[in-house]
């Protein structure tokens, strides 16, 4: 086995990052590989509860850092899915805990026991989010359709260029197709025309987000909804498969409040 | 009128430039002044129509300076 280590990052805080890390890690762990989700938000850990692992954490990165445990004791099973693991973020410390090669250490022991390490990154430009890039083979940027995650994203993308990390991928998260079509919203191409880069999937807005986060149950788990569909697209999409784009449904009218009815 | 979204095209695209290139609205403007003291020093131009722009291209940007001539001043004088 070798690890691809893909990291997910954005920029702006808020737009998305550890629930798509959330997501994209259940669904490639349905579609059979071996996946552990590193959360680098040190001090500010979050894809711990966005995956519903909270309760079983014993150690985290700054301890197999540190020495107090080895890798395989803070890595934590997920109890859905064998094959997916949880790498906790230190709650208690700073990024000033963790170097580059910190990460890219752990990511190294990691590539030859599974097929993918996924790694949250911090929102931000700073140290945490250049621990979470200095071992990425690939990067997923995750962005709304809003002026200022578009900007940050570009910031990012011309970072990650900097750094010989690219070309990153683009996620565009928490699109809705209702004020696209009202002309309210920038369009997925408007969006990739401006950052100019590869798009890797589209997730439209979706309450079940919300609800699955309440829950500690990602979407992709077993959700028949649109974000559940849209992540496990991207899931195939980085397995290789070419998956067509999905028609995004305007669910504001009279047709789409009925099928809301009808869905719930 | 255009749309909301229209506007957020274009203001992206605005302020894009500038991230990219790390030149502000108020260094082009101070380039502006210089590039017009520097030519006009040898030829006679347009002062009011000069033009500093930025074309895009995918992800490298052109500085594209118009600037009208009225002649030079060698001829005229």
């Amino acid at each position: 086995m070798s690890a691809r280590i893909i990291t997910i990052t954005s920029g702006k805080g808020g737009v998305g990052k550890t629930t798509a890390t959330a997501n994209l890690g259940v669904a490639l762990a349905l579609l059979g590989q071996r996946v552990v989700a590193i959360d680098a938000d040190i001090g500010l850990r979050n894809l711990d509860v966005v995956m519903g692992l909270e309760n079983r954490i014993v150690y985290d990165i700054v301890n197999v850092i540190e020495g107090v445990c080895r890798l395989r004791q803070a890595l934590v099973k997920d109890k859905r899915l064998p094959e997916l693991y949880l790498l906790p973020a230190a709650q208690t410390r700073d990024k000033s805990a963790v170097s580059a090669e910190d990460m890219v250490k752990v990511c190294e022991q990691l590539r030859n026991d599974c097929d993918f390490v996924l790694i949250d990154s911090p929102a931000g430009i700073e140290q945490g989010f250049r621990n979470a890039i200095a071992p990425a083979d690939e990067v997923l940027i995750v962005t709304t359709p809003e002026v200022s995650a578009v900007r940050d994203a570009d910031r990012i993308i011309g970072l990650l260029e900097a750094e010989g990390k690219g070309p990153a991928r683009l996620i565009i998260n928490r699109i809705k197709p209702d004020m696209v079509r009202r002309g309210d919203m920038l369009d997925t191409p408007d969006v990739i025309e401006i950052l100019a880069v590869e798009l890797i999937g589209i997730v439209p807005e979706d309450e079940a987000i919300i609800i699955s986060t309440n829950k500690g149950v990602p979407v992709a788990l077993d959700n028949k909804g649109q974000a559940s569909l849209a992540f496990r697209n991207i899931a195939r999409r980085l397995l290789g498969e070419d998956v067509p784009f999905m028609a995004l449904k305007d669910t504001s009218g009279l047709l789409g409040r009925f099928a809301r009815l009808v869905r719930s | 009128m255009p749309s909301s979204r229209e506007i957020a095209k274009e203001r992206l695209h605005l302020v894009l430039v500038h991230d990219r290139t790390d030149i502000s609205p108020g260094l082009l403007q101070i380039l502006k002044d210089e590039l017009i003291a520097v030519i006009s020093k040898h030829i006679e131009i347009d002062r009011e129509g000069v033009e500093i722009t930025f074309t895009q291209g995918k992800r490298y940007n052109r500085l594209v300076a118009d600037i009208p001539v009225l002649g030079t001043r060698g001829r005229k004088g």
